[in-house]
């Protein structure tokens, strides 16, 4: 799978440094360091309750941070206006854990949506071909009226990424795109993953604990433990150390 | 005219003055929030890790009042800034208002019959019979109307807004919203308290109609009453300070049922337990603030009569 895309290793599109977050006496991020590069897709890797989703809701500001910065294509997220936010968010597709679609509305319309929102003054039939394209890229384009209940998971993430990709984004944020989907289903998200970096240029956050998933779409491997950056490089170098937290993981997902 | 409104406001003021005075008020503060502080401690060494006392429940208190005021800011703030939605506004009044008719006609004239039968014994005791008509008349207009209007509104309407955006909150679809740009609060939260603020004044007044409608009916069949005399006789008590108190009324009940309920549903936590909270405390709280609401206009209109 050769995937074919450009890093651009002097243009930063996310900045962090130093962030720190708590919930009450619950410390969850303690000065994450991160930088992600234009064309780059990052995965963050992590047991569960180290804060990587909650370093993705900071970064599409959706949390604000205890401390630290946080960067995004040269806007500090946290000193935004409520309508620069919205603005620098336009360049962000969020796609969640559980993909929240729209379950009143059908397919169509949760695709619509944030286009009609933003943009009110495209016509209908430039929109309707905009909906039918993006649903043709993540391969879902016979489920276009359906309504959200009746998609299996793996169905109803792919039509969250392709929501997201509606507005053409620059980064896009993944919260554990493979969690609970069956291996098949997995590697055919991963393949979507790569499929947008390279047909849409993304940059990309992808937050995980499946390394079959880690292995396919990140360029870098970002380990998150207590908090804090503790391993980072290609997916070869992070999984060449013996350090034992690394290895529990390594051999829990490829059954050593 | 602004003199005497003047010289009444003084009035009240240094009264309020004379009974709360600034330094009163701040000890009176300040000892609660010693206690506060106080029993936050103890229940800080005991190790309880779940908040109690009466120091946790006061912070508790305060902060959702302060939320609550936010809230309330942030609402009149979008409601007249840019994009409005009146097509999801229209939608939302269907939904609010269409779709609650057939109970609002139920109950109504329920409340008309079952008013016009029990009131007619003690004014069958004094012959006054042909009362009937006014006093129905201003008791539905007056109070019934609004009131219960509102009350099965909180109970379906209410329920209903904080259930659906308590779940959309939980299933992360409002911040779906938030991330792509698409203004949730004004799509979500102003179109909902706009159509309730709307709908509730249209329903009441239709409550009103159907209530006399049982009414006539019931008396009709008693005193054998026309209906042109029974309008006549009705409508000779209402003055329109009487209207326009309903309709003050069915509005602020309106907002407070849209208000309280997407504050609820916008604001609901901690999964599927959260949004059957939503649900409910969005019907109990709204229907303890019309009470309230209730309370205050009518004290006030009965200044101004």
């Amino acid at each position: 799978m050769a995937y074919e895309h450009q890093i651009d290793y002097d243009q930063r599109v996310i900045e962090i440094r130093g962030l720190y977050k708590s919930f009450g006496s619950l410390k969850v991020l303690q000065g994450v360091d991160l930088d992600v590069f234009k064309g780059e897709n990052v995965v963050v890797l992590g047991r569960s309750g180290t804060g990587k989703s909650v370093l993705i809701k900071i970064i599409a500001g959706l949390l604000p941070p205890d401390a630290g910065t946080v960067d995004v294509l040269g806007r500090r997220v946290s000193e935004l206006s409520e309508e620069a936010l919205r603005a620098l968010r336009l360049k962000l597709g969020f796609s969640f854990q559980n993909s929240a679609l729209y379950d009143s509305m059908s397919i169509r319309e949760n695709l619509e949506f944030p286009v009609i929102r933003n943009m009110p003054a495209m016509n209908k039939s430039s929109l309707n071909d905009l909906v039918k394209e993006t649903l043709d890229a993540v391969g879902l384009l016979n489920k276009i009226d359906r309504m959200p209940s009746e998609l299996s998971g793996g169905q109803r993430k792919r039509i969250g990424i392709a929501r997201t990709l509606m507005l053409k984004p620059e980064i896009m944020l993944y919260d554990e795109p493979t969690a609970g989907l069956d291996p098949v289903t997995s590697v055919e998200i991963n393949k979507l993953i790569n499929e947008v970096q390279e047909r849409y240029n993304t940059s990309a956050i992808i937050i995980t604990h499946d390394l079959a998933c880690a292995k396919t779409t990140g360029d870098r491997v970002v380990m998150l433990f207590e908090g804090k950056v503790a391993k980072e490089g290609s997916f070869q170098e992070v999984f060449a150390s013996d350090d034992p937290e690394v290895q529990n993981f390594y051999n829990y997902n490829f059954i050593q | 005219m602004y003199f005497y409104l003047r010289m009444y406001f003084w009035g009240v003021f240094s009264t309020m003055d004379a009974c709360f005075p600034r330094h009163r008020v701040l000890r009176f503060a300040s000892i609660l929030q010693q206690a506060g502080k106080f029993s936050i401690r103890i229940s800080l060494a005991n190790e309880t890790t779940s908040k109690s006392g009466l120091g946790a429940r006061w912070e508790e208190l305060t902060l959702g009042l302060y939320d609550a005021v936010r809230f309330l800011g942030r609402l009149f703030r979008q409601a007249v800034s840019r994009p409005f939605d009146f097509q999801e506004i229209i939608r939302q009044c269907y939904e609010i208002g269409y779709r609650s008719l057939p109970l609002i006609t139920l109950t109504g004239f329920v409340t008309g019959i079952v008013f016009t039968k029990q009131s007619r014994p003690s004014l069958v005791s004094f012959g006054a019979t042909s009362w009937l008509p006014s006093l129905i008349a201003i008791a539905m207009i007056r109070a019934l109307a609004p009131l219960v209007t509102a009350l099965i509104c909180a109970g379906k309407v209410g329920s209903n807004i904080g259930a659906e955006l308590g779940s959309m909150k939980v299933t992360e679809q409002i911040d779906a919203m938030e991330v792509s740009g698409s203004r949730p609060f004004n799509f979500l939260i102003v179109t909902r308290v706009a159509a309730s603020t709307l709908m509730i004044p249209v329903l009441a007044m239709y409550c009103a109609f159907v209530g006399l409608l049982g009414s006539f009916l019931n008396i009709y069949q008693n005193e054998k009453t026309s209906f042109v005399t029974f309008i006549a006789d009705a409508f000779e008590q209402i003055s329109f300070l009487d209207l326009g108190t309903s309709l003050t009324k069915a509005i602020s009940f309106g907002f407070t049922i849209g208000a309280v309920a997407c504050y609820k549903g916008f604001y609901a936590s901690n999964g599927t337990q959260g949004v059957g909270k939503a649900a409910n405390t969005a019907v109990v709280l709204s229907m303890f603030l019309i009470f309230m609401e209730e309370l205050v206009i009518v004290q006030v209109s009965n200044w101004l009569r």
